[in-house]
């Protein structure tokens, strides 16, 4: 009873507060509230450093939070950003679902929210004014057609073992559900083996470990949801006494630093670019939001597909 | 076959940890007929059951150090941060880089390899000897007092490797957790050094008696002369050097550091592998062979569920559902039962 009173008189404040500052700070420093997922990755790093900076360069000023990869650390976050009435929120969801009630409190505070780098699943989809982000799902359709491009004309059957990302998480559904499109129609390829590794080296290698133990030779391809865990698979395919790269095809998502050495040392075959630099984007978005202008609901970040041999050329322009 | 000395083998403590070790492996070989297939490759040897004992390694080893802590009555939740301290520590001071000059890889490590891994243990057993301080001097509940390092400990292993995975790039480490040492794995050595000196420690001298007595009732054995809170302590420091030296092997074994992953929920697994080997949450007797099988009947599970298919989002469900039957039949109502038994006798 208590807590619901309370929150009836919280959010009747910050939606007349929300209001008041909207218009008070239009003119004066936008004030954007971000929820990071964590510091899990070298590219949830770099998409950190683009955030920071170019708040910096676009004169935002920038509220950031750490969830360390745990929801209820980020509708905290959330929630806290909503009490400081900030202008616009921005947050890259951990996890697709349960952002229902804390997306209503910004909604009803009238703070827009922004989602970055990953999807929600929402049943009103104006609980966020807009999403900026890869689309994995045509991230994994890209590895399927390389996939496909790179066995043209040769005889099947090409197995592929997966290595899935952390169950439930946007990447890892999508990524899955790309590939399995481009092969659904090319008999030739099957997926003989599918678990999570969690997005970690680790569990990348300890996964791969137990699928060459039970598969052996037949897995010629391994398609993994992120580049950790393909250098993690790459570990394990060595020390299995094979050659990454050769004997067993290694395609991997985010193009990061370790996936292009990887990729320099002919052990990883293509790496699927999924940009964390969305630094500036957001910061175009968030403004035009703060300014009551209408915005694309989904924003595309640029984003391409970098196969080993061109590796070395991109290497040394790469941020991440 | 002599029927009661069956029944004698099985109320022995270690029988039904053993049995469902066994059957496990035996699933496994059903589903896969190369299961029990080992072969040498490069010098060592290469299989499943290599797999599963190699990478049991560490969380044996966390293990084992929690055992005595267990038989104590106390209990450590911080093992898994302590493992991720370690772990940031050593990636840090030997971190190394790879300079490629003229075409040749050279390693450069930035302390020197023992000396660092001295400093990597030295944290482990600070940090056990924090957590034994708040029990035995400060008196704390032991999982509140561990809870604090359980928390604060993830913090810390990020700011020292500034929220980043760091990469090891200094060769000579790796053999910690991925080298081989008379073609088994070298992790099995540490693992098999640690157990014999626990066993040692306990078996061979008054230790394991006086932790025994700590767990049955701590007043009473203050009251016998046993110095229960000097040896709480230092039970306690020796968990945190073991979670030590489990973070050493995992962050050599996949070759970098990362603060948010290496060793999470750790503790649970390791409070579960020495429950699941026979030793009471209650305190009082423990068994470390028995903590030994709980280990391996973890990894076993694992790896059981990725080689089998299990779909990825029912693995935990059949994982609690083996433990659950593991745990149930440990039961000594249900072991009279099976063995059909009057209670008194």
């Amino acid at each position: 009873m208590r807590s619901a009173k309370l929150k009836v008189l919280a959010v009747i404040t910050l939606a007349a507060a929300g209001l008041y500052s909207s218009m008070a700070v239009a003119a004066d420093k936008l004030v954007l509230g971000f929820a990071q997922v964590g510091a899990e990755s070298e590219w949830r790093t770099a998409n950190t450093e683009s955030i920071k900076s170019s708040a910096k360069e676009a004169g935002v000023d920038l509220k950031f939070s750490d969830a360390q990869q745990k929801q209820e650390n980020q509708i905290k976050a959330i929630r806290s950003y909503i009490a400081q009435k900030v202008d616009v929120i921005a947050f890259s969801p951990v996890v697709e679902s349960g952002w229902e009630p804390v997306l209503r409190e910004a909604k009803a505070a009238k703070i827009p929210v922004i989602l970055t780098d990953r999807a929600v699943k929402v049943s009103d989809d104006s609980l966020y004014t807009a999403f900026i982000g890869s689309d994995f799902l045509e991230e994994g359709r890209r590895g399927g057609r390389w996939l496909q491009d790179k066995y043209k004309g040769q005889q099947g059957p090409i197995n592929i073992a997966e290595l899935q990302g952390t169950v439930g998480s946007a990447p890892a559904i999508d990524r899955r559900n790309g590939l399995l499109e481009i092969i659904k129609n090319d008999d030739r390829f099957k997926v003989i083996a599918s678990q999570s590794g969690d997005f970690t080296r680790a569990g990348g290698k300890q996964v791969m470990e137990a699928f060459l133990k039970a598969y052996g030779k037949q897995i010629n391809v391994v398609y993994s949801h992120n580049d950790d865990m393909a250098i993690g698979a790459i570990q394990a395919i060595e020390e299995a006494g094979l050659k990454p790269g050769k004997d067993i095809i290694i395609v991997s998502f985010d193009a990061t630093k370790g996936a292009f050495q990887a990729m320099m040392a002919g052990k990883m075959n293509v790496s699927v670019e999924c940009s964390p630099l969305l630094g500036p984007q957001l910061m175009d978005t968030a403004k035009l939001v703060a300014a009551g202008k209408s915005v694309p609901k989904r924003i595309v970040t640029k984003e391409t597909v970098f196969p080993m041999e061109t590796a070395a050329a991109t290497f040394p322009s790469r941020k991440y | 076959m002599n029927t009661s000395r069956l029944a004698a083998m099985a109320r022995h403590p270690l029988a039904l940890p053993l049995i469902a070790l066994i059957v496990l492996l035996v699933v496994n070989r059903a589903f896969n007929a190369t299961f029990f297939h080992i072969e040498s490759k490069d010098g060592h040897l290469f299989g499943s059951l290599i797999d599963i004992l190699n990478r049991a390694s560490p969380l044996a080893l966390v293990a084992l150090g929690m055992t005595p802590v267990i038989a104590t009555r106390g209990v450590d939740v911080s093992v898994g941060a302590v493992v991720a301290i370690c772990a940031a520590v050593a990636a840090v001071l030997i971190g190394g880089q790879m300079h490629v000059e003229n075409g040749v890889e050279v390693y450069v490590s930035n302390v020197p390899m023992p000396l660092a891994i001295l400093a990597a243990l030295a944290v482990g057993l600070i940090c056990g000897l924090w957590n034994g301080t708040l029990v035995s001097v400060v008196g704390m509940q032991p999982i509140i007092a561990t809870l604090i390092l359980m928390v604060a400990g993830r913090g810390i292993a990020q700011l020292l490797t500034s929220g980043q995975i760091i990469t090891i790039y200094y060769q000579p480490y790796f053999f910690l957790g991925a080298g081989y040492l008379f073609g088994l794995p070298f992790s099995l050595f540490i693992v098999a050094a640690v157990l014999l000196l626990l066993w040692l420690l306990t078996q061979r001298t008054a230790l394991g008696l006086f932790i025994t007595a700590i767990g049955i009732n701590p007043v009473a054995s203050y009251f016998a002369g046993v110095k229960a809170r000097a040896i709480t302590l230092w039970v306690f420091g020796f968990c945190g050097l073991t979670a030590a030296m489990a973070g050493l092997m995992i962050s050599s074994n996949v070759k970098s550091a990362d603060g948010n992953n290496a060793g999470l929920l750790m503790e649970l697994d390791a409070i579960l592998a020495v429950t699941l080997g026979g030793t009471s949450l209650g305190g009082g007797k423990f068994s470390l062979i028995g903590t030994v099988i709980g280990a391996l009947i973890i990894q076993t599970l694992t790896y059981t569920t990725w080689s089998l298919g299990v779909p990825p989002e029912a693995n935990l469900v059949v994982k609690a559902v083996v433990v659950f039957i593991v745990c149930v039949t440990q039961s000594d109502q249900l072991r009279q039962w099976l063995v059909r038994k009057p209670l008194e006798a």
